[in-house]
């Protein structure tokens, strides 16, 4: 999805990094980075690092560095200047022989405001201007505008990196525990969830092992809390 | 940070992992470092319990599968600093690719999933 963007961004001295934040790690995520083909950097993070290193707490989140390697954008919605599976919808609507939990999905997607083309003309503003892009923020104000972390968010990482190692060593019921816990002392954070449910159903929908699910959790938390509007 | 089967964490994982890294005069990440008593100097490391209590990190225990988990540093913000952390994470084949190499070059990362 980001190639195209990337084609453009590229001669201008802006590369795109793509990171995929998947427990599964290459098994899990392989076949999506062999669809592509991408030819900028595709990495892999398996115990996502980002969520604990940058605060990352939903995908696509995106963080743009400059040529010192500081951060100029802190972590925020990053939609390469389109939604492919909003299109897709718009365009050819939902099958009528689509599981049930599939259509309450797009139903709950409807109250999700995403603005892809802000986006990515704030991403081409920075590509043409560099630190003089209205959008390239100090340090100070990147940092600011980092998620802040209390205790029990450094508790639920904790309790997820520990979910997901039991998970991919064969102990997935020790691991829901964990997981659970980090749910509880993380709410708002939706890559914990997405992918412990994921484990469970691929559709992500309700199961015995978990309290919510992504239908009800975007209906109970707001939609507006699934992907927060960009301060661009 | 992952800790299986010791409660002693290696100077060269915490830097990886973590990025704060063991100096003279205690523990340093960015700008900002913290005294570490000598007596938790070991020659295996820190022990896990010096390192949460230190840093304002979360220790979680799962004693039954012999593993602990420190949590980042918490009562701020998830960014100490504006600098990216140094990071390599491998690409789908397993090779590693460090952030690092990127410097000169600007960039937008992304993090997406396949679920």
């Amino acid at each position: 999805m980001w190639q195209a963007l990337r084609a453009e961004l590229r001669p201008q001295g802006v590369e795109v990094v793509t990171v995929a934040l998947d427990t599964g790690g290459a098994e899990a995520a392989g076949r999506w980075i062999d669809a592509a083909q991408p030819e900028h950097p595709s990495l892999i993070d398996a115990e996502h690092r980002l969520d604990a290193l940058l605060g990352v707490v939903n995908v696509p989140t995106g963080v743009w560095v400059d040529e010192d390697g500081v951060l100029v954008r802190p972590p925020e919605v990053a939609h390469p200047g389109t939604s492919v599976l909003r299109d897709m919808l718009a365009e050819h609507g939902m099958p009528a022989d689509s599981p049930q939990v599939l259509k309450d999905q797009v139903a709950a997607m409807a109250g999700i405001e995403i603005h892809p083309e802000r986006y990515a003309a704030a991403l081409r503003d920075w590509a043409a201007h560099g630190a003089a892009s209205r959008f390239a923020l100090s340090p100070d104000e990147v940092v600011a505008r980092s998620r802040p972390r209390p205790p029990e968010l450094s508790q639920a990482a904790a309790h997820f990196e520990i979910g997901a190692y039991l998970h991919t060593h064969g102990e997935p019921g020790a691991a829901r525990h964990h997981f659970r816990e980090a749910h509880r002392l993380d709410p708002a954070n939706w890559t914990y969830k997405r992918q412990a449910w994921s484990f469970e159903d691929p559709f992500q929908g309700p199961t015995e092992h978990y309290d919510s699910d992504w239908v009800s959790e975007v209906r109970s938390r707001g939609p507006e809390t699934y992907y927060p509007p960009p301060d661009l | 940070m992952l800790i299986a089967g010791t409660d002693v964490v290696e100077a060269a994982d915490l830097a990886t992992r973590t990025g704060w890294e063991l100096k003279p005069e205690g523990l340093c990440k960015a700008d900002r470092c913290v005294p570490l008593p000598a007596e938790a100097r070991g020659d295996e490391g820190v022990p896990a319990g010096v390192l949460a209590e230190r840093l304002g990190m979360a220790l979680v225990a799962a004693p039954e599968h012999d593993l602990l988990a420190l949590g980042p540093e918490a009562g701020g913000h998830a960014l100490l600093d504006a600098r990216l952390p140094d990071l390599e994470l491998p690409d789908r084949h397993g090779r590693p690719f460090s952030l690092r190499s990127l410097r000169g070059t600007r960039f937008v990362m992304v993090a997406w999933a396949s679920w």
